[in-house]
């Protein structure tokens, strides 16, 4: 028998994430490599998905640090995969990904990109999907749909724009709340 | 090849999204349960931002971001080992860290605290842990600051600490807090974890063997991040 260890206990990231997770958005310099908000790829359609946090009396959250990890083009994760990071805006709550549409990357699912949420207010990160609208016949196969209501799956697309850009908001609470997953 | 799963996370080993005393959950918890789904290659896998070099003061918080000499403040050394929950050391793990100065106050535009910043320090690092799991960071020890949540609440001398595994499931941010600091118990944000021993894997402990003498204490803080499920072939005692 081995030992098994407890997971260390999350805490909140707290209003000031920035220092540590985005430092030009708080006018310091940035750090080598840092990930930021944009991923630049050529293995699929270059895309943008924008949206605001929202709690629970329908604010946005302008504290949220937002992260996405994803396939590339191909559907191809690992080592090919990409990973961003976005601040909201201190004003308008926004955050705002460029990206590229991701292929699926596992037989009889439908591709996405797996979003975290950290914020002042959430004691452990919120894991949620954006689904693209285009995809509605695969969704509806999905087996990770199988068991969500349909109110509930339109929560986890995102809304289509102009030319590739996207629309996703998230709520924390509510009548329109967002499916939040446990991965 | 992106490996066998991963444990579920025992959501009781966390604070709940809904902690009342801590009121900036009350309006950004979910209301409904989580949806759990099996893991895929996606969360099985994740970006290998620990494989990436560093700036080379990236893990030295009291020089980093020095204007004309070192931070303010009691000089301390946060070191420790990365683990699985299979005690099994995490490589290349990143482990980004954000704190308040020795004051109390963070170099931030929305920290309004009337505490002093320190121009020679942005309380800004990174380091990636070894082949062994090992990290290490110098920094100067943070100040406790007042908060408004019940009227005027302190919170404990704290880092925040952002770490990344091999996967995606792996991510966790957290604070560590010191050793026999008196406002642990008092903190709402420490409560809303129920349980005073899970509370305990977040104090960092005072490590005099590991201190560099004449010049700076150490505090020894390890990490533990989900583990891989183990077949019965990994967990055969070695020699049987």
């Amino acid at each position: 028998m081995r030992e098994k260890l407890f997971e260390t206990p999350s805490q909140t990231a707290g209003p000031y994430v920035h220092i540590g997770t985005a430092p030009q958005s708080i006018g310091r310099p940035g750090l080598v490599g840092q990930p930021g908000p944009v991923i630049a790829s050529d293995t699929g359609p270059a895309i943008t998905v924008e949206g605001i946090v929202h709690d629970g009396a329908g604010a946005p959250v302008r504290d949220a640090m937002l992260e996405i990890w994803q396939a590339d083009g191909a559907g191809r994760v690992g080592p090919h995969g990409f990973f961003a990071r976005a601040v909201a805006d201190f004003d308008s709550g926004l955050f705002r990904f460029q990206t590229v549409r991701p292929g699926a990357h596992a037989q009889g699912h439908a591709p996405h990109i797996a979003l975290l949420i950290f914020a002042r207010g959430i004691n452990i990160h919120l894991h949620t999907r954006i689904y693209f609208p285009e995809d509605r016949e695969l969704i509806a196969s999905d087996p990770d749909f199988a068991r969500l209501s349909p109110e509930a799956r339109d929560t986890l697309v995102a809304t289509p724009g102009e030319g590739g850009n996207y629309r996703f908001d998230v709520h924390l609470q509510g009548p329109q709340e967002t499916v939040f997953f446990d991965i | 090849m992106t490996g066998p799963d991963f444990y579920r996370r025992d959501r009781s080993a966390h604070p709940p999204a809904y902690a009342p005393g801590y009121k900036s959950s009350v309006l950004r918890a979910p209301f409904r349960p989580l949806h759990s789904l099996e893991q895929t290659s996606l969360e099985r896998s994740g970006p290998a931002l620990g494989h990436a070099p560093l700036g080379p003061l990236d893990h030295d918080l009291i020089r980093n971001a020095a204007v004309d000499g070192d931070a303010l403040g009691e000089r301390i050394y946060v070191f420790g080992r990365v683990l699985d929950e299979n005690a099994r050391p995490v490589p290349n793990a990143l482990i980004e860290v954000w704190q308040a100065n020795a004051a109390g106050r963070y170099a931030h535009v929305k920290d309004g605290y009337l505490a002093p910043l320190d121009p020679n320090f942005s309380g800004c690092g990174r380091c990636v842990s070894d082949a062994e799991g090992r990290y290490l960071f110098r920094t100067i020890k943070p100040g406790p600051y007042p908060w408004p949540n019940n009227g005027s609440d302190w919170r404990p001398a704290h880092i925040h600490l952002s770490i990344f595994g091999e996967a995606f499931t792996q991510r966790l941010v957290t604070q560590l807090y010191f050793e026999g600091d008196p406002l642990i118990p008092l903190c709402p944000i420490v409560n809303t974890i129920p349980d005073a021993t899970v509370i305990e894997r977040l104090v960092a402990r005072l490590d005099m063997r590991n201190q560099e003498p004449f010049d700076c204490l150490a505090y020894r803080f390890d990490i533990v991040l989900r583990g891989r499920r183990q077949t019965h072939f990994e967990t055969r005692p070695e020699g049987a």
